[in-house]
């Protein structure tokens, strides 16, 4: 009987051990997935040039500038860094403004057919780009906004707006009504309440969302590439080169999109968690 | 000069009638408590008064204005949320000097006022911090800090008292009651707290499944219940019931072998007595005890009469045992009849 015992124990200890062992095998697998292209990337961007073209090439950074130094003169390419810049804080502007509202109403009213909006407005998430494009570049054309930095904002727009609205709609949902109407009884209009009150509360997470829609923006290719020609963002800029500009280019191009993309999502991370939680619903 | 008037008033949530046609005048500077169980509407009908919640239907006066189509702000009242509602990312003295700014009010003033205020509630020394920072008891103290400083023509409080300990319940009970008293304020108070009912009120509003029972003095509510429901509700314990079957001469009924007086009616009635409206006697209703509960101050035995619970409160010297027979006769003067079919008092 004893010895029964101890043997299921023994047996459910190796068990567990094993699935411990599994467990950290997969930490470890997902963990490198993302960081050692991160760390290539970061060598070959902090190498010199000629270093980056060798072969073998080096594992350690040799913390030399040159790359990044080319990077920064190469015609055009400046410019469009301030593109990138542009769009997407047009973007991130353009997408809180509509976005956020749109949040509000989700949380606080109840009209018809609001499960179903909330439903569309994840599924056009599912719209292929690439229909779009054509169809879009020809109109704007038509409208007169091909090749600015406006068009491309305003489709880089409609990307972000989804994550906007469901990101500040569990934002408004996470504050009890009962906070507002207590501010009504004292005195506030909607308006002055939600100045006074809701605003205060949800403006961290209103400032994560405008940066994720930035992020969204700064790493959006394809509507770049088709809808642009001379003012290009930096990733259609890239991608326009690709194939004939030199290796350390396109490392410190890559080093340059991705390390503001990483650090924002980073700093933003809690609420994209709280995002999928309302999401996923 | 504020009589809050109550027209008809009735809240239907989709398919769930929370309010059943509701009438109630509440005269200028009464102090109104809205007694009733879980789920009654209680919160509902506050809310509608404030203007959070639409009516489906009827009116609601104030002051002799009706106030339906305004918002919150402008009808003159404050209110205390059952969940308390303190802003977190204010302090307790922003928090209750929130309605006064919004007055824009000079700070001087500000500052008066509020400490005023938190002095009352015994909160003047948490002024510095943030909701986050407090306990139930004490939130629940900054929010009616802050409906009393806006020193409004209505009050309105849901259930405000319910986080405070027994005998801090006590003080601030007397407190919120005579500050009320000197502001000249017309105040609803929603409380599941008889005690609490019973001690604050100039009247009791009964509600039962989103209808008003009675509105009346608390005495009379105790006394004299109007309905069948008041009577099993008001009271710990409440009322006992016994059938009442008329015996031969008008006015006399037959109850659990007793021939009582009572009022003339042609049909079987409910007798109803206050367990403490029981004595002793020679002659009376033979109960079997079952449960004896000494509680200090009296003795609560729940006992049985021809098969219906029957509760008694005696004197804590009296010596009974599970399962002794006692003998218990109703004071004059005090026993009640309720028509079971409409379930209304009949005198
Ligand atoms: N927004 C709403 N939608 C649907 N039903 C509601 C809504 N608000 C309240 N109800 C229902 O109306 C009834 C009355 O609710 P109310 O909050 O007024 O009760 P209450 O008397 O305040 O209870 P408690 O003492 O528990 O606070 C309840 O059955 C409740 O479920
Ligand atoms: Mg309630």
């Amino acid at each position: 009987m004893t010895a029964e015992t101890t043997d299921v124990a023994e047996v459910g200890a190796n068990t567990r051990k094993a699935g411990q062992y599994v467990y950290i095998a997969a930490v470890v697998l997902l963990c490198a997935w993302v960081i050692v292209p991160l760390y290539f990337l970061l060598i070959n961007t902090l190498s010199s040039p000629e270093a980056v073209n060798s072969y073998p090439k080096p594992f350690i950074p040799e913390f030399d500038l040159g790359s990044l130094t080319f990077f920064a003169n190469f015609a055009g390419i400046l410019t469009a860094l301030k593109n990138s810049i542009l769009v997407a804080a047009l973007t991130m502007v353009m997408s809180i403004a509509i976005g956020a509202p749109a949040g509000y109403a989700l949380s606080r009213f109840e009209f018809r057919g609001k499960e179903l909006f909330r439903l569309l407005i994840l599924l056009t998430r599912a719209f292929p780009l690439p229909l779009l494009a054509l169809p879009l570049a020809v109109m704007f054309i038509r409208v007169g906004i091909d090749d600015t930095i406006f068009g491309l904002a305003l489709v880089h727009t409609t990307l972000a707006i989804p994550f906007a609205v469901l990101i500040t709609f569990s934002l408004f949902s996470g504050i009890p009504i009962e906070l507002e109407e207590a501010a009504w009884t004292l005195g506030c209009n909607r308006l002055t309440a939600f100045q006074k009150v809701i605003l205060p509360l949800v403006l961290p997470g209103i400032t994560a969302s405008a940066i994720f829609a930035f992020v969204i923006s700064w790493n959006e290719v394809f509507a770049a590439a088709v809808l642009t020609i001379e003012n290009r963002t930096l990733t259609a800029f890239l991608l326009q080169n690709l194939d004939t500009s030199p290796l350390h280019l396109k490392f410190a191009g890559g080093f340059i999109l991705v390390v503001p993309a990483l650090i924002f999502i980073f700093a933003v991370r809690k609420y994209l968690f709280a995002m999928w939680g309302i999401a996923n619903r | 000069m504020a009589v809050i008037e109550i027209k008809n008033v009735a809240k239907r949530f989709g398919d769930y009638q929370a309010l059943h046609d509701i009438n109630l005048t509440i005269d200028d500077q009464e102090f109104m408590v809205l007694l009733g169980a879980s789920g009654c509407g209680k919160s509902t009908l506050l809310r509608i008064i404030c203007g959070l919640e639409t009516a489906s239907e009827g009116e609601v006066w104030i002051g002799g204005k009706r106030v339906d189509h305004l918002p919150p702000k402008d009808r003159g009242i404050s209110m205390v949320f059952q969940n308390y509602a303190v802003f977190p990312h204010l302090t307790v003295f922003e928090n209750i000097g929130f309605g006064l700014r919004m007055q824009k009010l000079p700070n001087d003033q500000v500052k008066r006022r509020v400490e005023r205020t938190a002095g009352l509630m015994h909160i003047d020394q948490l002024l510095k911090r943030y909701s986050g920072e407090l306990s139930g008891g004490q939130r629940q103290r900054v929010a009616v800090a802050r409906a009393l400083a806006m020193e409004p023509d209505v009050i309105l409080m849901d259930e405000p008292l319910s986080n405070l300990d027994a005998l801090l319940r006590m003080e601030m009970r007397a407190e919120l009651k005579g500050v009320l008293a000197e502001s000249n304020t017309t105040a609803i108070y929603v409380t599941h707290d008889q005690v609490e009912a019973m001690s604050m009120a100039d009247r009791i509003s009964v509600m039962h499944e989103g209808k008003i029972v009675q509105a009346a003095s608390p005495i009379e509510v105790y006394r004299d219940p109007a309905a069948e429901f008041v009577a099993g509700f008001i009271g710990n314990p409440p009322m006992n019931f016994l059938p009442a079957t008329p015996a031969g001469a008008a006015g006399q009924w037959s109850v659990a072998g007793q021939t009582l007086h009572g009022p003339n009616a042609g049909k079987d009635l409910k007798f109803a007595i206050r367990p403490e409206d029981l004595t002793l006697a020679d002659q009376g209703f033979q109960a079997r005890a079952k449960v004896v509960e000494p509680l200090g101050a009296h003795l609560l035995v729940t006992c049985e009469v021809e098969g219906h619970q029957f509760r008694a409160i005696l004197d804590s010297e009296t010596q009974v045992r599970m399962g002794d027979t006692l003998t218990l006769a109703p004071q004059d003067g005090r026993g009640r009849w309720f028509d079971p079919a409409t379930t209304l008092a009949v005198s």
